[in-house]
């Protein structure tokens, strides 16, 4: 018996196990993977000590290092309807299947002028484009109207949630929404103070500036 | 490595008969296990699992006139140059021949550096940073409860003849010299702190600083 064993003996293993764990974590990390948002511009922000995650429910406005401002609602309801609000204003009408295309984009930087054109663009040519930013000037404020049908057009939606909520007999309880700014460590703060005072003139005094974890500074953590 | 297994190698009438006989349920894992494990690496080495982080900061409602200076107690003013320079000055802003005929208001320069702002904060912050550490130490030794500690700790911050400090940014500050002044007023217990315009008079006195620097 002894004598079989040893000569039966092999340099492979039950390897099953193995596999069961590696395939295990595969599946763990492919559902948990989110695939990286590809943005209009790359914004490198700053680090801090700050360790508050950003909420949800957030209008995101992005400076990049030249001062040109990107807007982002994750909302897709509410970027539609404000995007039909903008249409409106600007005198611009969007097919369905615009309003559809936009709703699944990310944050952008096009004047409405030539926010069609880019819509109708395909992804990957959208990828290539070089935003020249929304304007903001005192004369052509449109990040101002944005940033006002936005937050209406979340008012809305929030109160029209509540409504359907209640009427069910459930209890509404409502993320606030929030404003974030994410700008580059080396955009200049002139540009982002100019950002801010659109917000301000707004009544809107609490902002989410959103930054990179700072590393290696623990013994000042405490 | 993986091993495949090679029987080719022995040919001949009698070993096919014995392989046959030996034919087993068992497959050669070795090329799933492999790929198993390009793509577990694959996903580990490019998961991220940083959420975006967020500094909250609310600013002040919009003042018109920036040459009127808001009026403070125990205020240090932090003035934010171009080229990461910073200067600061503590209590009133005094110009040159003012009526109250006190001495002119002179910058001091500072860096971002651990000897630098930070020490400073520290050192004028320091009836604060003494009271929180005591309350700290009163909670490591469990005489305080978790929620007592927060709101004295908020309260020390906030209370009456507390630092304040001021952030005047320029023209030529980055985005990232508001954060890390920002981050190092958190750092140092600073619980009143506001972003402001500067005034006309402390940039002139800034660019003069700058000017004699270079």
């Amino acid at each position: 018996m002894a004598k079989s064993s040893a000569s039966k003996s092999s340099p492979s293993l039950d390897m099953t196990p193995m596999v069961d764990l590696a395939f295990l974590l595969v599946t763990f990390f492919m559902l948990t993977a989110t695939s990286r948002i590809k943005e209009p511009a790359i914004i490198d922000p700053p680090s801090s000590i700050a360790d508050k995650i950003l909420p949800h429910n957030v209008m995101l406005i992005s400076i990049d290092k030249e001062g040109k401002a990107f807007y982002n609602f994750n909302n897709a309801l509410v970027r539609t309807k404000a995007l039909e609000k903008m249409g409106k204003k600007y005198d611009v009408s969007f097919t369905e299947q615009e309003k559809a295309t936009f709703a699944t984009m990310t944050s952008f930087g096009i004047p409405m002028s030539q926010l069609k054109e880019y819509i109708n663009m395909s992804k990957e040519k959208r990828d290539k484009v070089i935003s020249p930013g929304i304007p903001a000037d005192s004369l052509n404020n449109e990040l101002s109207d944005w940033i006002h049908y936005g937050r209406m057009e979340e008012a809305r939606q929030a109160k029209g949630n509540k409504e359907q909520i209640e009427d069910a007999g459930g209890e509404f309880v409502r993320e606030p929404l929030r404003f974030a700014i994410k700008a580059d460590a080396k955009t200049k703060y002139a540009d982002v103070k100019k950002i801010i005072k659109i917000f301000t003139s707004k009544d809107i005094f609490r902002f989410n500036l959103i930054t990179n974890l700072e590393q290696g500074e623990e013994e000042e953590l405490d | 490595m993986a091993e495949v297994n090679t029987d080719q190698g022995n040919s001949g009438g009698k070993h096919n008969k014995r392989r046959a006989k030996k034919a087993s349920t068992k497959i050669d894992m070795t090329p799933m296990v492999d790929l198993a494990f390009l793509l577990l690496t694959f996903f580990v080495l490019t998961s991220t699992f940083n959420k975006p982080k967020a500094m909250e900061l609310a600013f002040p409602k919009e003042d018109v006139d920036s040459t009127k200076n808001i009026k403070v107690n125990n205020a240090l003013t932090i003035l934010l140059g171009g080229e990461d320079n910073i200067y600061y000055y503590y209590g009133e802003f005094y110009p040159e021949n003012n009526v109250k005929k006190a001495t002119p208001t002179v910058l001091n320069k500072t860096n971002y550096a651990i000897d630098g702002l930070h020490e400073l904060l520290l050192e004028k912050n320091k009836s604060t940073v003494d009271e929180i550490d005591i309350v700290k130490e009163r909670f490591q030794a469990r005489e305080i409860s978790d929620s007592t500690y927060k709101e004295l700790v908020t309260m020390a911050k906030k209370k009456k003849g507390a630092l304040t400090v001021l952030v005047k940014a320029n023209e030529r500050a980055t985005y990232k010299n508001v954060i890390d002044v920002i981050d190092e007023l958190n750092i140092c217990n600073i619980g009143k702190y506001a972003v402001v315009e500067p005034m006309k008079q402390e940039l002139a006195l800034m660019a003069g600083m700058q000017k004699t620097n270079e």
